[in-house]
């Protein structure tokens, strides 16, 4: 762009109260130019989701109250403007488009209705018009047959596809602002970088100002201009992308950019982490927010910190930002990764599934054909001891049906699944409790995944007590403290009710649970996706302390490629309920092979803007297949940039192309 | 639309004397419907030494009399005191309220959480009959259990049509207790305790059951007023509580209606106890939901 | 569609016959049968072989079986046998009250729905205000108050302000309209109140989550106006779960004014059956029931067939 863009939107000293004392926003600033993309970041309960909703003035009603601040949009108050003209403004000015494409459309409403609306109200439109505009629309987000599609609803529609939609009504108007708001979080990776790039590619092409709400360090780095980074409720940092990504200047950022496992890098480090919880914002500290877990607090942190004009010409909030620019107080250097206790000459095999399948029936009734869901379809793995295997795919490509085998909570339809030789679906009842408790498993919800109703001590020591690990109350009480202390917690949480522990908390209780089975083999069902950046580095540097220690072997099943590129030692890749590509963790990463891993690593972001701006992501198109038809011959052929006409025809086996890394793919040739 | 209404501060001085207290403070309503359900109780349990004359006592020299000071709520037909009716009527109530909403809420949990668990044919069999319960209205099952059953009082208190109303009640409390049980049963700390290897036994007793317990209450709350309701129905009918054994419903059906134009006092004062108790038990379930499951809360 | 609604007939007969069965075999189980009630009710001492006699006559001394199947051969030929204690048919005792009731629970309906869906609309958009209070007021009130002591209180004051009499039979409303709506709004509007007060709270918790619902906010972002986001978008999804409780609460209607019938001497279906029930007439109780059950099981699939048509995400399958 040339020439200084005419500012948009000023937003100054906003404040946002709930409950009369609670401020989810605390003197909140920042400005918007036209055209450009300000990316704001910050973790669950920062207060970047009350924001976009305040300037929209769509906070629910008597629950929000603003308590200061101006936001002026355009030569206009958006503060002092009444209902009504608030209305006229919505939509029109500024679109908005939310997290949750599946239930963010009226579901008895057609999808035209809904586009249509707004061209109806604020451009008075009339039928014919608002039609042909309507199809322009969908055209323009990248939907065909749209004169069909308008009179479809929205159950009729993908996700990938809802959000589409959602951002044909944004666009509908011809805003000047559009803020998204976790657009893209509910999504699967590749349906993730289709919609990013439409939205910035519409938003370069229609010029329109956007505002993105994120948790992802990665989307930050591929599409904004400009970064503000938010901590309990307030401002901490703000500047271009490349200044905050490549020279941060407040202990925050410099945190959370060392403790995102990293997909474009070989790991070496244990995951730089921040260490405690974040404030809750009913008692925030009064000075620096981040000064408890600040690695560089000093007395005067005790001070509220000013947003100040740094070096970089961004703001930064820390007393001691001239330090860190000066390099005069630096971060301690991570410790180096704990060895991993594998024998020299390759692992000793642990685990071995043969030709698992496993399908459902879905839909029975009387006089109806029940569909058939293939979740997983003649897998084939070996596991070593010790080892982490990594287990990546999208939504439906089976990897949790896969982690429910082994854990025996499902019964496979064929195929084996053989622990230390033995097979656990034949074996007798008695022996398949004892080998039950070889292996273990960590959920992913930390919130449904302890049972409310029971104390954390009581959680942890009821395998001991079924088991007999320990005789009598007291043995097992000191063993309840061991473990606790094994993941982290406190000996007096054992008192506690898991609703009265912190999400992080939670993950270690179910961790320490596992554990008390004294197991050798743990599922781990993406056990840290629904945790913040900051508390998933706390918890993969304790599953891997305990891997070394206690020499575990991990299935690590999880969609986010970068946290499983550090924790794994190898990768197996699925796509609807087969296995794509395995290989050893930096050769899947380096030199993928199968072209579903390759568009899988280019779709996801890397949280560096360099290297965002060198990558010119190759978008694969169209949405996943339903698992209850999945396509004839190789699956991913429908959206395979390479295939031909034979893949439909051919189902193909992993094949080994280099020692040790397999891939499904006819087009993949042998290689030394 | 006032979007800078602000919301009042709740629980800003939270008492501290348990869990009591703090349901008096933060459902004020449920607190005073308890005091009425446990007045109610207590006239119950202490009819025959609080009410001012004997329920059963006829007198016919006060043969419909107004109300007065020495007859608080009239007499009836046959000189009886309305008021010592009414009192005893809540004994009535209160016995046949509680025991057949306990009886009708616990074969339907058990009814339901079995359907759940079991799941398959166990939970289709049970569903089918459930389906065919359900297709009876409240009032025509109770009825024709009652015609199944006929009468059959232990120390006045009629069994059978304690039964006529835990029936109806059972149908629909298994359809939500297993709802609540699929629920439970999907959550993954269920999964967790499989995982450990747990017995069946443990996992229902010491994993669901639990969690059971509340949407347990709530439903066994709701369905005493229902029961209450469903007595004096019945007995207003002529087909619940049998003379002379004071009951609310009954003091409404037979002679009252002939006598309700003169003695309008007849219908009111034993409909007004009916409603109370009613509304009482309702309000009370209703804060009781408020108040164990925040979630369902508006 | 036909197709749909031809399966959803069949899978009606497993329930139905469930319900023939259930009734049929317990009410055998009771001690005493018509016989003595009838013959007891005209005096005193009567002869086993009187008892007997009639036995014969009315079938009982069959075995269960032989009387079950009788029974079932005569219902697929729409013969519901003989009510044992008048000796008419079944099915003409039912169709000469099924009217009165009938109208009775559609006007309730009728009543109920105009009264609740403002009532709940109201209660739920002034949640938490005097507005609120007062209907949740009206709603307990519709839930606990005895139906036949709220009818007893209407007649008295009928009685006592408009010196009215229920009339004694049915006003057919072809022969005298105004005369058979007068007989009729007064038990319908008490019978209305009750079955309002069950409408309008579910109305009222459904509007409120359709309120939170992500869509809503979709729509006030998309600046339409707040009185469209509520009538367009809000209300319509909120008054789907609705439809339920109106079909199924007005087939239960049909089998539950047993009480107000005797109230407001209305000679329904419901007076028949506590008739059938005090003279343990079985062939009537039977017929009635079965007669309940079948209205329960249409108006599932009524209810059924209307979501289809108004909720697009349901299809006939």
């Amino acid at each position: 762009m040339n020439g200084p863009a005419p500012e948009l939107l000023r937003v100054e000293d906003l404040s946002v109260e709930f409950g009369g004392r609670l401020r989810a926003v605390d003197g909140v600033g920042f400005t918007v130019k036209a055209g450009e993309t300000l990316a704001v970041v910050g973790e669950s309960g920062s207060g970047k989701s009350v924001t976009a909703l305040s300037l929209m003035r769509l906070l629910p009603e008597g629950v929000g109250r603003y308590a200061s601040g101006r936001v002026s949009f355009d030569g206009k108050d958006l503060l002092d403007l009444s209902p009504g003209e608030m209305e006229k403004l919505r939509g029109q000015d500024i679109a908005m488009i939310f997290q949750e494409p599946m239930t963010s459309l009226n579901p008895i409403l057609t999808i035209g209705f809904q586009i249509m609306e707004p061209l109806r109200i604020h451009l008075g439109l009339t039928g014919a018009q608002a039609r042909a505009r309507a199809v322009e629309l969908l055209g323009l987000v990248g939907i065909s047959d749209a004169e069909r599609r308008l009179d479809q609803y929205p159950h009729q529609f993908s996700g990938g596809m809802r959000q589409r939609v959602m951002i044909a009504i944004g666009l509908a108007c011809d805003p000047k602002l559009i803020i998204a708001d976790e657009p893209t979080t509910a999504l699967d990776v590749t349906i993730q970088a289709q919609i990013l790039e439409l939205m910035k590619d519409l938003s370069r092409r229609l010029d329109i100002a956007l505002i993105l709400i994120t948790h992802n360090l990665g989307i930050v780095a591929r599409y904004a201009d400009r970064v503000a980074v938010m901590y309990a409720a307030r401002i901490v940092e703000s500047g271009t992308a490349e200044a905050v990504f490549a020279r941060p200047r407040h202990p925050y950022t410099m945190g959370l950019l060392r403790s995102v496992p990293r997909l474009d890098r070989a790991r070496q480090t244990r995951l730089a982490t921040i260490e405690g919880l974040p404030p809750d914002l009913a008692n925030a500290p009064s000075g620096c927010r981040f000064a408890p877990r600040c690695p560089f607090a000093i007395a005067s942190c005790a001070e509220p910190p000013h947003l100040s004009e740094t070096d970089t010409g961004g703001l930064s909030a820390c007393h001691r930002w001239e330090e860190i620019a000066a390099g005069t107080i630096r971060e301690v250097p991570a410790e180096p990764a704990p060895a991993r206790l594998l024998a020299a000459d390759g692992p000793k095999e642990i685990m071995r599934l043969e030709k698992l399948s496993k399908t459902f029936e879905v839909g029975r009734g009387i006089g109806r054909k029940p569909g058939i869901v293939r979740a997983v379809e003649q897998v084939s793995l070996s596991v070593g001891e010790g080892e982490t295997l990594g287990l990546v795919g999208e939504s439906g490509c089976g990897k949790s049906t896969l982690g429910r085998l082994i854990l025996g909570l499902e019964e496979p339809t064929s195929g084996t699944i053989a622990f230390e030789g033995k097979d656990i679906t034949a074996a007798p009842p008695a022996e398949r409790r004892r080998l039950r408790r070889d292996i273990q498993v960590i959920f992913q919800d930390p919130f449904s995944s302890l049972n409310p109703r029971m104390t954390v001590g009581s959680i942890v020591e009821e395998p001991l007590k079924v088991y007999g690990l320990r005789k009598g109350a007291r043995a097992r009480g000191e063993r309840v403290r061991e473990l606790l202390d094994q993941v982290g917690l406190r000996a007096d949480m054992a008192e506690r009710y898991p609703h009265q522990l912190s999400g992080g908390q939670r993950q270690r209780v179910g961790i320490a649970r596992a554990l008390a089975m004294e197991p050798r083999f743990i599922v781990c069902d993406e056990a840290v996706s629904a945790l913040d950046v900051s508390i998933q580095g706390q918890i993969i540097n304790l599953l891997e302390r305990l891997q070394a220690e206690l020499g575990l072997t991990f299935l690590f099943i999880a969609h986010d490629l970068a946290v499983v590129r550090h924790i794994s030692t190898r990768v197996a890749v699925m796509y609807l309920g087969r296995v794509m590509e395995i290989a050893d963790r930096d050769a899947i990463y380096a030199e993928p092979l199968h072209p579903y891993t390759k568009v899988l690593l280019d779709a996801a972001p890397v949280p560096d803007p360099e290297i965002e701006k060198t990558r010119a992501p190759r978008i694969v198109n169209g949405d996943l297949p339903s698992p209850l038809s999945p396509p004839p011959g190789c699956v991913f052929h429908t959206r395979c940039p390479i295939a031909t006409e034979e893949c439909r025809g051919i189902i193909p086996e992993p094949r080994e192309i280099r020692p040790g890394h397999f891939a499904a793919c006819i087009k993949v040739e042998a290689q030394p | 639309m006032t979007d800078t209404a602000n919301l009042q501060p709740r629980r800003l001085n939270r008492p501290t004397f348990g869990a009591l207290g703090r349901f008096a403070y933060q459902q004020p309503v449920g607190a005073a419907s308890f005091v009425v359900i446990v007045v109610m109780l207590l006239a119950g349990i202490l009819a025959p030494w609080v009410s001012p004359y004997d329920a059963l006592a006829v007198d016919y020299g006060a043969l419909l009399s107004p109300p007065s000071l020495d007859h608080l709520a009239g007499t009836d037909a046959f000189g009886r005191d309305v008021f010592s009716r009414i009192i005893h009527g809540a004994r009535t109530a209160m016995i046949i309220g509680l025991s057949s909403a306990f009886l009708g809420c616990t074969g339907g949990a058990i009814l339901g959480a079995a359907s759940a668990f079991f799941g398959g044919r166990v939970d289709a069999a049970i569903q089918r009959f459930v389906d065919i319960l359900l297709a009876f209205p409240l009032v025509v099952l109770a009825l024709v259990v009652v015609a199944i059953l006929g009468r059959n009082p232990v120390f006045g208190i009629d069994i059978s049509l304690i039964f006529a109303i835990a029936i109806p009640i059972v149908p629909q409390v298994s359809r939500v207790i297993r709802a609540a049980a699929l629920t439970v049963q999907a959550m993954p700390y269920i999964d967790a305790a499989r995982t450990a290897g747990y017995s069946n036994s443990r996992i229902i007793l010491r994993h669901m059951a639990p969690n059971l317990v509340t949407p347990y209450l709530i439903m066994l709350t709701a369905y005493i007023a229902q029961a209450i309701l469903l007595e004096a129905t019945l007995s207003f009918l002529g087909l619940g509580v049998a003379e002379p054994t004071p009951a609310w419903g009954l003091m409404l059906s037979g002679n009252a209606q002939d006598f309700f134009l003169t003695a309008p006092w007849l219908v009111i004062f034993p409909g007004i106890a009916i409603s109370l108790a009613v509304i009482a038990f309702n309000l009370f379930g209703d804060a009781l939901r408020d108040y164990l499951d925040p979630r369902l809360k508006q | 569609m036909t197709g749909y609604i031809a399966r959803r007939l069949l899978m009606m007969i497993p329930t139905l016959l469930g319900v023939a069965i259930l009734t049929f075999f317990m009410l055998r189980v009771v001690p005493g049968d018509v016989v003595q009630v009838k013959l007891m009710a005209d005096g005193g001492m009567v002869s086993p072989e009187a008892i007997e006699a009639e036995r014969v006559r009315l079938g009982l001394d069959h075995s269960l079986t032989v009387q079950f199947l009788d029974w079932m051969r005569g219902i697929f030929t729409l013969d519901f046998g003989n009510s044992m204690w008048t000796g008419r048919p079944v099915a003409a005792e039912i169709a000469s009250r099924f009217l009165v009731t009938f109208q009775a629970a559609l006007m309730a309906t009728i009543i109920a729905v105009f009264i609740a869906v403002p009532l709940g609309t109201v209660s739920a958009l002034y949640r938490g205000t005097v507005l609120d209070y007062v209907v949740r007021v009206i709603t307990i009130g519709g839930l606990a108050l005895p139906s036949f002591w709220i009818g007893m209180l209407v007649l008295l004051c009928l009685l006592r302000y408009a010196h009215w009499l229920p009339p004694i039979s049915y006003i057919s409303p072809t022969e005298d309209p105004w005369g058979n709506f007068t007989q009729m709004i007064w038990p319908s509007m008490v019978v209305g109140y009750r079955f309002s007060a069950v409408l309008a709270r579910l109305i009222r918790s459904s509007l409120l989550d359709v309120l939170n619902e992500d869509y809503i906010r979709t729509a006030r972002a998309k600046g339409v106006p707040a009185r469209t986001v509520i009538w367009l978008h809000a209300l319509k999804n909120a008054l789907l779960p609705a439809v339920t409780v109106v079909g199924l609460e007005f087939a239960f209607l049909i089998g539950g004014l047993v009480v107000t019938e005797q109230v407001f001497n209305l000679n329904g279906v419901g007076k028949l059956f506590i008739q059938a029930v005090e003279h343990h007439d079985f062939t009537m109780i039977q017929g009635l029931v079965m007669m309940f059950a079948v209205i329960y099981v249409l108006a599932n699939l009524i209810v059924d067939l209307i979501y289809a048509a108004i909720d697009p995400r349901i299809r006939y399958r």
